[in-house]
């Protein structure tokens, strides 16, 4: 018991409580442990988003994205034909995102890892995988490019949750990942 | 020594009242009451809208209230409130005069015609852009020249609040440092220095591109900016809600903070670190670097979290600590349980403590992993766990207050006093479903500002799960329940400031609201002189044991998606 009151003191210069001394010791090495959670996934985790990204025009992207589909279509689907899009095992993959759809339809192997190019030809848009949740954020401009490895076969959809507008909950592509 | 100026002395707290700055607190929190009515009107569309058996909204109208829904509480309801908290905790607190009132009603008006330009221009449905208005989605002008209007009002009123510290100090109106709750709201006030001028740095390019004389602006530039002050303007609530949590505490029961140094190095902490974090919303973007993106999301080394987890403990520890000295010592709850649960104010104020702790803190922290951002960017968990940072935790917490403003301000009783009890409850329980089941949608999958789940309207189909659907009817029901709270809220609130029986002095002697001493409690100093307190610790370990396993869990499903690089 000090013999000031309290209200007398400065205030950094209260002496601290152990309980404090404790909840401020764990709190701060959890802020450690959490920060280098993050840093350990870089390097043994499978699940890390790339930082391989390149200005491009819209145009020049739509031209990349159509040349890939007249070379590896295989099928169309939909009402609208939607071509289906199948590259090959190891190579790239492209999908753009416009108002309102996703174009084309993916058809990628299981177990064989691709690189998958994403950019948008106008708005921002959010390329959404159900029902895997992997949920990345397309820009107008930027091209991403990561590598994926479809670790399921199915059938996925692209769902667009960047709001994008009044036609935005129609904006729903494909992937079919196959045996 | 002080100077005499206008002002009237509080029977209840014997603090000084200023009343040019009396006169603006009300200004301001009518107001800001105004924008909570009409936004929260908005949420129980955008809620209706989304239960997927009600649908009420075409998408148009959903889009329009989603924008309006989110300028009018983000922004306007709870900036106003917090201008209203920056001239209590200066000049009241301080029992001084409002520096330069006429500047006060500038950036009052100025902040309120701004305000009702955004709205306008949302309400003409040209700017269904999204609280975000992302480029190049472009509004009508006159709704970035609203928010700009806005934002100088603010500024001019956060200067205010400045210049009235430096009034107060120059004539020494009080002694040693100024008390915790200041301290508090002045970490508030630099928060909202750096969002404004990120807003300024921003939303002026954006308004010239909107009427033609600039060309495009980059998109990835304009999120970064720009979630400088949409990220840290919800900081600029936590640092005043926590201000405003001790200030109830005081109030109600008399609680002085555990350790002066603590929470206010807390507060240090959140002024170097709250502010950046703008990467949390950019986790999932292109083209910046994963090392920016690990050491922004996590304020450094999560040091803005080691401030909020402080707070975490000196809050309730001040109050069990209070409790005990007020003779509520029996076992390790007995502090809780006979807490003044029927006090609005008081219940408010917990029910905001628990749930930003364990609702909106876990959820964020989680969120703002780098990786484990990539399950949820964008989907209704972020929605979630901003409802329980905002809805259950500052607006909570801003309502709490009110039923003590009411009656010391505007010295008026309140009426209905069976609504004011459970109020807090009933608007927490529903702000608390309203996360949670968000959260949960999210965790699915289900995408947020998304008039349809169904898709009916699209080429390809696709169907979310069941149990999706089903939290979202959920949802809706909560949400319902909370714009129940919220309606008491304002009834119980606008009838007291309107019909409310005056509260005078000798009502003030013969039914005190305000725990003895409180006024002087809440404007001195000193932490209290023991800290045994067990119920706190039962507390944070139950807290530490939730965050890490929720934490853990999180990364195992991450471990689960598809191998990405």
């Amino acid at each position: 018991m000090a013999i000031t009151p309290p209200e007398e003191r400065l205030w950094w210069k209260e002496p601290l409580a152990r309980m404090e001394v404790m909840w401020i010791s764990i709190a701060f090495v959890w802020g450690l442990v959490m920060f280098f959670t993050m840093v350990y996934w870089h390097i043994d985790g499978q699940q890390n988003l790339s930082n391989e990204a390149y200005r491009i025009s819209p145009d020049a992207f739509a031209e990349k994205v159509e040349a890939f589909a007249a070379e590896y279509t295989v099928r169309e689907e939909g009402d609208t034909g939607i071509p289906v899009v199948r590259p090959p095992a190891g190579g790239d993959a492209y999908m753009l995102g416009r108002l309102w759809e996703w174009w084309p339809i993916l058809e990628l192997k299981k177990g064989e890892s691709y690189r998958l190019h994403l950019s948008s030809l106008d708005w921002l848009h959010g390329f959404s995988l159900q029902p895997a949740n992997i949920n990345i954020q397309v820009h107008p401009n930027y091209e991403m490019v990561l590598t994926v490895t479809p670790d399921e076969a199915g059938v996925y959809s692209v769902v667009c949750n960047e709001f994008c507008g009044i036609g935005h909950h129609q904006m729903v592509g494909r992937i079919h990942v196959v045996e | 020594m002080a100077t005499t100026f206008a002002h009237r002395v509080c029977p209840d707290t014997g603090l000084k009242v200023c009343r040019h700055a009396e006169a603006l607190i009300k200004a301001n929190a009518v107001v800001a009451i105004v924008f909570l009515a009409i936004g929260g009107l908005f949420g129980l569309l955008v809620a209706l809208t989304r239960w997927p058996a009600v649908h009420i909204l075409p998408a148009d109208l959903f889009y329009l209230a989603l924008t309006a829904h989110g300028a009018d509480i983000l922004i306007f309801w709870i900036i106003f409130f917090e201008i209203a908290i920056l001239y209590f905790a200066s000049a009241v607190l301080l029992n001084c005069r409002l520096a330069t009132p006429r500047f006060g009603w500038l950036g009052f008006w100025l902040m309120l015609v701004g305000a009702l330009m955004a709205n306008v221009a949302v309400l003409q449905g040209e700017s269904s852009v999204m609280f975000t208005s992302y480029v190049p989605m472009q509004a009508a002008p006159h709704f970035y020249l609203g928010l700009i209007l806005f934002a100088v009002g603010a500024l001019i009123a956060v200067f205010v609040f400045f210049g009235t510290l430096v009034v107060a100090q120059h004539e020494k109106t009080y002694e040693g440092s100024i008390p915790l709750v200041t301290f508090g709201a002045v970490a508030a006030a630099i928060i909202a220095v750096y969002t404004i001028a990120s807003g300024a740095i921003i939303l002026i390019p954006t308004f010239l591109w909107s009427i033609g004389l600039i060309g495009d602006i980059d998109t990835l530039t304009y999120r970064l900016v720009w979630w400088g002050l949409g990220h840290s303007s919800q900081q600029i609530n936590v640092a005043a809600h926590v201000a405003v949590w001790y200030a109830i505490a005081a109030l109600t029961i008399g609680s002085k903070p555990l350790s002066e140094k603590v929470s206010r190095g807390a507060f240090l902490l959140y002024i170097a670190f709250l502010p950046i974090a703008s990467a949390h919303h950019l986790l999932t973007d292109p083209g910046i670097s994963s090392e920016f993106k690990v050491f922004n999301t996590s304020y450094a080394i999560y040091l803005a979290v080691l401030a909020s987890m402080i707070h975490g403990m000196s809050v309730p520890g001040a109050i069990e600590a209070a409790q005990r000295r007020n003779g509520f010592t029996r076992g390790v709850f007995g502090w809780l349980r006979n807490a003044p649960w029927g006090n609005p104010a008081f219940s408010g104020m917990f029910l905001s403590v628990v749930m930003f702790g364990f609702v909106g803190g876990i959820s964020g922290v989680v969120l703002g992993t780098e990786q484990l951002n990539l399950l949820m960017h964008n989907t209704l968990y972020v929605t979630g766990h901003f409802h329980g940072t905002v809805a259950a935790g500052t607006t909570l917490a801003f309502m709490a207050i009110t039923y003590l403003v009411v009656p010391l301000i505007f010295r008026r009783e309140l009426i209905l006093k069976g609504w004011c009890k459970w109020q807090p409850y009933l608007f927490g329980l529903g702000a608390f479903g309203i996360s949670m089941l968000m959260m949960g949608a999210g965790t699915l999958g289900v995408s947020r500002r998304h008039w349809d789940m169904t898709f009916s309207d699209a080429t390809l189909s696709f169907d979310y799960p069941p149990a999706a659907f089903l939290m979202m009817g959920l949802n809706g029901v909560f949400a319902v329940l909370a714009t129940i709270g919220g309606i008491m809220f304002i009834v119980v609130v606008v009838g007291s400031v309107l019909v409310g029986k005056p509260r005078d002095e000798e009502t003030a002697k013969t039914a005190p609201i305000i725990f003895q001493g409180g006024g002087a409690t809440i404007s001195g100093h000193g932490g209290e002189a023991t800290l045994k307190l067990p119920g706190t610790v039962t507390l944070v370990t139950v807290f530490f044991i939730s965050f890490v396993l929720y934490y853990f869990v999180n990364w195992k499903f991450l471990s689960e998606v598809w191998p990405l690089s």
